[in-house]
């Protein structure tokens, strides 16, 4: 199975890529268009701000790749916002894959969202048998749930999407790469999707 | 719903661990990624690994070391000792660290938390306060704990939170070691003050000192070494009896 790892200036590559390792799949770490075009699976990482991301993207034009790509897409933490229309952060217009706004959490609560939170699924779909299962968070910004792309929600003073899905696109806020066996086996489904 | 953190402390000296760890079956005791993996396996929710290695030349294995445990250990770390520079931190980033503690330099140079929040953004920048009651007032500590400043722990915490630290660290000098409880007043009004999350170091003796602090403070997480480390209290047993009392804690 070749599976690409999208390369901008995101921060949590190494730490996919070696989460990615420990389920025997070698991973190819790239910004280049027919590489990433041509892999089975496609993960889309991220640990950063709105801004300066979506200006990496866009110098690489992967802001007009990523949309158009037809097999299976997982984007993770920060990749799940970007995958939405707009940030609060930076203002920024994001991918638009998700037709969603990212806002930025209440100061009333501790920000940074830090730490084991769980995540219920719908009963139905890949992902069911991990409802109620605490994963790895650690962001200050959330997307606001959608009626039909959120599969998995958590909740931090307010309900928000934690699992997006919509076609070939799926999107987690949490980090997998960092959740125990847990995360090991959500990325396990998604290869196996 | 966020759960508690319990977060076990590794003191690492050239690539070692060190304080004489009773665990059987380990290969290696010595080894750090063995002794991490063993903490994954029961529920650990976090590892801090701290260098306590002497010379600036040593420390240069410590980042070798933090490639190993990203690559074999499916849980955040922090890595902590020594780190006086932006450089350090990219350093130990890059090699796969999820934050970085720094203690004595952002005493020292506060502006080195603003540069490191810009740099990395502040989920990665954990500032350690050594903090001890002297004549009524809470003074910081340096240089392990071995110099006071005229820092009040109260006051410099406000402050490293304003310059962008994403965490806070809190160990009580007068409760480390005693086996005691945490310091509860103190982690109280840091959690009360702070807007972000504190974790509580320093006291752990046994499983009731873990829902005190979680009770009576609001702290999000508590940090032990030895309590663990000698297998006084196994973090499943820990963690099941803070479920059992209705605190909020991530079973595996």
């Amino acid at each position: 199975m070749k599976v690409a790892i999208i390369k901008y200036n995101a921060g949590n590559i190494r730490s996919v890529e070696y989460a990615l390792q420990r389920l025997g799949v070698e991973p190819i770490i790239t910004d280049d268009h027919h590489i990433i075009q041509s892999a089975d699976k496609v993960i889309f990482p991220g640990v950063g701000s709105a801004g300066s991301g979506m200006k990496h993207i866009q110098e690489r034009q992967l802001d007009q790749l990523i949309p158009s790509l037809i097999q299976p897409v997982l984007g993770v933490c920060f990749g799940l916002q970007l995958m939405c229309t707009h940030s609060e952060e930076d203002d920024t217009p994001c991918l638009g894959i998700f037709d969603l706004k990212v806002k930025k959490f209440k100061k009333e609560r501790k920000v940074p969202h830090m730490g084991w939170n769980s995540i219920s699924f719908a009963n139905e779909g890949a992902y069911a048998e991990l409802s109620g299962e605490d994963f790895y968070f650690v962001h200050s910004y959330y997307a606001e749930i959608h009626p039909v792309f959120t599969v998995g929600h958590s909740e931090y003073g307010e309900a928000y999407s934690a699992v997006l899905q919509k076609d070939n696109f799926t999107a987690i806020q949490a980090h997998p790469e960092k959740s125990a066996k847990v995360g090991a086996r959500f990325l396990e489904i998604f290869l196996q999707s | 719903m966020l759960k508690k953190r319990i977060i076990p402390c590794l003191d690492i000296k050239d690539g070692r661990t060190v304080k004489g760890v009773n665990f059987v079956g380990l290969r290696d005791a010595g080894d750090p990624v063995e002794l991490a993996k063993v903490y994954a396996e029961q529920g650990a929710d976090e590892l801090v690994f701290l260098d306590i290695t002497a010379t600036v030349e040593k420390r240069k294995t410590l980042v070798a070391l933090v490639d190993q445990i990203a690559k074999h250990i499916n849980l955040p770390f922090t890595v902590g000792g020594g780190i006086s520079s932006v450089e350090d931190v990219r350093a130990l980033l890059a090699a796969g660290a999820d934050k970085v503690t720094i203690n004595s330099a952002a005493v020292r140079n506060p502006d080195l938390i603003n540069q490191l929040a810009y740099e990395f953004g502040s989920q990665c920048v954990v500032v350690a306060v050594d903090s001890r009651f002297i004549d009524g007032k809470h003074v910081v500590h340096v240089d392990g704990g071995r110099t006071p400043t005229e820092k009040e722990t109260l006051s410099w915490a406000k402050e490293l939170e304003e310059r962008g630290a994403g965490e806070l660290l809190l160990t009580s000098m007068d409760h480390d070691g005693t086996k005691a409880g945490f310091a509860d007043e103190l982690n109280r009004q840091l959690a009360e003050l702070l807007t972000i999350p504190v974790v509580a170091s320093g006291g752990a003796g046994n499983q009731e000192h873990f829902k005190e602090v979680f009770e009576n403070t609001g702290v999000d997480a508590a940090l032990a070494a030895g309590i663990f480390h000698f297998k006084e209290l196994s973090i499943p047993e820990l963690k099941q009896y803070l479920h059992d009392n209705k605190i909020a804690v991530r079973i595996v």
